[in-house]
C-alpha cells in the first residue's frame, strides 16, 4: 500500500526536536505517520511522505514543527496564477471524492 | 429528521443512521457534479440514536456527503454530532481553507451549549480536520478536550468501543482503487466539456483548406479528432488515475505520459488513410501532452502530493506540455492544406 510515494527530497518540513516535549499531538494528526514517537520524543520517521497540509505545525503547542502548508494541486495552482494570488493556492468549493472520510477531491 | 430529543440546552433535532434512497441518490449526483455546492445540511447539534450526557460527541462538516458517512457507520449506537459550519465543503478542503477551524468548533461548542448536553467534556474531531483546528488551542477557547478521531468513518465504532483510541491503521491516508475510482466521474464530466468546446472549433477550422470551405472536410477532420480527444480523456482521467501505483515514475505527468503513448499506440492505427501526416503528428502529441496535463490535474485530488512537489513537477511539466498542445493546434491546421 506505500507503493504510492511522491517526490523526494522536496517538502519545507523542519522539525526541532529540542523543543520537543513529547505531547504526542504530531503523531495524532498526520495523515501520513510522518511522525512517531521515540521514548519522550517524538521523531520524523519518513519525511518524503509529508504533504505539507500543516496540521502538525498547528498543533504542536511547543513550536517545535514548522512547514509551509498548502495544497499538492496543479489546478488549484494555475487557478491561483488567474486570480494573481501569487502561488497561494486556494481552494474552491469542490472535493466529492471526500465523502468518505478519505480525502480527494481537488478542494 | 425523526423528531427531537430534550436536553438541558433545549431540542436537539434526531437524525437516523439509515440512509433513505434519496441520501443514496444525493450523493451519486454529487460525485457526477450535479448541484454539488448546495448539498448541505444545517449547522448544530444533532443527536442520533437516542443519547445520554455520557454519549460521545462527533464533529463534523455541513457537507451531507460527510454527514451522511458519518451516520451511516453508526447504526444502533447513540451519539451527538455537531455539524460545523463549513459551507458545504468536506471536512480536509474546510481545514485547509480554515472553515473548519478552531474558531468554528470554539463557537459551535458554545452554540449547542455542549456543557450542558454532555458531562465528560471531550469533543472527538475528524483527524481529516486537523490541517485548520488547534486542540490545544481548543481546549482554551471552550474547555473542551479535542480527540482526534479516524480517518475513515468506518472506523468510528472501533474507534469508541476502544475508549477514543485509534490505531495508527486508522490514522493513515490511503488511496485505494476504490477512492480513486470514486473521484472518475467529476474529473471525466469536466474535462468533457473542454473536449466538446475544442471540437466545436476544430469543426469551424477545418472546413477551410484548398478551395475554401467544405462539409465534408469538416466531418473527415474532426471526426478522427473526436476520437483522439477521447482517448485523451479516458487516458488522463480514467486510465492513470485507477493504474497510478503501477504506471512509471513519481511524478503524475510522467505517469500521465505513459499512459499517453500506449492510447497513442492504440488510436494512430485507426485513423483514417486520408490524414495526412502533419495530423497524425498532431494526434500523437495531442494525446501525450494532454493525458501528461490530465495527469497532473489530478494531484489536488489524491492524497499523497504536496505543494511543494507539485510545484517542482509543475516546473518541470508544463512548459513542454503546453509547447506541445500549441504545436499540436499548429500541426493540425497545417494538417488541413496538405495531402
Ligand atoms: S506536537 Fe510538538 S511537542 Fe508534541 S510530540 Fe509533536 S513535536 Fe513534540
Ligand atoms: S504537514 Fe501534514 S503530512 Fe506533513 S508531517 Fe505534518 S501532519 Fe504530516
Amino acid at each position: 500500500m506505500s507503493d504510492l510515494r511522491y517526490l523526494d527530497d522536496v517538502v519545507t518540513l523542519t522539525y526541532d526536536r529540542a523543543k520537543c516535549t513529547g505531547c504526542q499531538q504530531c503523531t495524532y494528526v498526520c495523515p501520513h505517520g510522518v511522525f512517531v514517537m521515540d521514548g519522550n520524543r517524538a521523531v520524523m520517521r519518513d519525511r518524503d511522505a509529508c504533504i505539507e497540509c500543516g496540521a502538525c505545525a498547528l498543533n504542536c503547542d511547543f513550536d517545535a514543527i514548522h512547514v509551509r502548508a498548502g495544497v499538492g494541486c496543479a489546478a488549484g495552482i494555475i487557478a491561483s496564477w488567474f486570480r494573481g494570488k501569487g502561488g497561494e493556492v486556494s481552494c474552491g468549493p469542490e472535493g466529492a471524492g471526500a465523502g468518505k472520510g478519505t480525502s480527494g477531491g481537488c478542494c | 429528521m425523526t423528531g427531537h430529543v430534550t436536553t438541558l440546552a433545549g431540542p436537539v433535532p434526531v437524525v437516523s443512521a439509515k440512509l433513505t434512497a434519496r441520501d443514496r441518490l444525493g450523493g451519486w449526483k454529487v460525485r457526477w457534479g450535479i448541484r454539488r455546492y448546495s448539498y448541505t445540511v444545517d449547522p448544530g447539534l444533532y443527536a442520533l440514536g437516542a443519547p445520554s450526557d455520557t454519549s460521545p460527541v462527533l464533529v463534523t462538516a455541513n457537507y451531507k456527503l460527510s454527514f451522511d458517512a458519518l451516520r451511516c457507520r453508526l447504526e444502533g449506537r447513540a451519539a451527538w454530532i455537531l455539524a460545523l459550519d463549513t459551507r458545504g465543503i468536506n471536512v480536509w478542503c474546510a481545514a485547509g481553507k480554515g472553515t473548519f477551524g478552531t474558531a468554528e468548533v470554539a463557537r459551535r461548542i458554545e452554540a449547542a451549549a455542549l456543557n450542558q448536553v454532555v458531562s465528560h467534556g471531550v469533543v472527538v474531531l475528524p483527524q481529516l480536520g486537523a490541517p485548520g483546528v488547534s486542540a490545544p488551542e481548543v481546549r482554551r477557547r471552550s474547555g473542551f478536550r479535542a480527540v482526534w478521531g479516524p480517518v475513515r468513518a468506518q472506523d468510528l465504532p472501533a474507534f469508541i468501543d476502544g475508549g477514543l483510541r485509534a490505531t495508527p491503521e486508522m490514522r493513515r491516508v490511503r488511496f485505494p482503487l476504490r477512492d480513486r475510482l470514486v473521484l472518475v466521474p467529476l474529473e471525466m464530466t469536466a474535462v468533457a466539456g473542454i473536449a466538446l468546446a475544442v471540437l466545436v472549433v476544430a469543426a469551424a477550422v477545418a472546413g477551410f483548406g484548398p478551395g475554401g470551405f467544405s462539409l465534408a472536410r469538416v466531418l473527415a477532420g474532426v471526426l478522427p479528432l473526436a476520437a483522439v480527444l477521447a482517448a485523451t480523456t479516458l487516458a488522463g482521467t480514467v486510465l492513470t488515475p485507477l493504474l497510478l501505483p503501477w504506471l512509471p515514475g513519481r511524478m503524475f505527468s510522467a505517469r500521465g505520459f505513459a499512459v499517453g503513448a500506449v492510447a497513442a499506440a492504440f488510436v494512430l492505427p485507426w485513423m483514417p488513410p486520408t490524414y495526412s501526416t502533419l495530423r497524425l503528428a498532431a494526434a500523437a502529441l495531442t494525446m501525450l501532452a494532454g493525458s501528461s496535463y490530465l495527469a497532473m490535474n489530478f494531484t489536488g485530488s489524491s492524497t499523497f502530493t504536496s505543494l511543494s512537489g507539485v510545484e517542482k513537477e509543475m516546473r518541470a511539466s508544463l512548459p513542454w506540455q503546453v509547447a506541445g498542445a500549441v504545436a499540436a493546434a499548429a500541426l493540425w491546421i497545417a494538417g488541413g492544406f496538405v495531402r
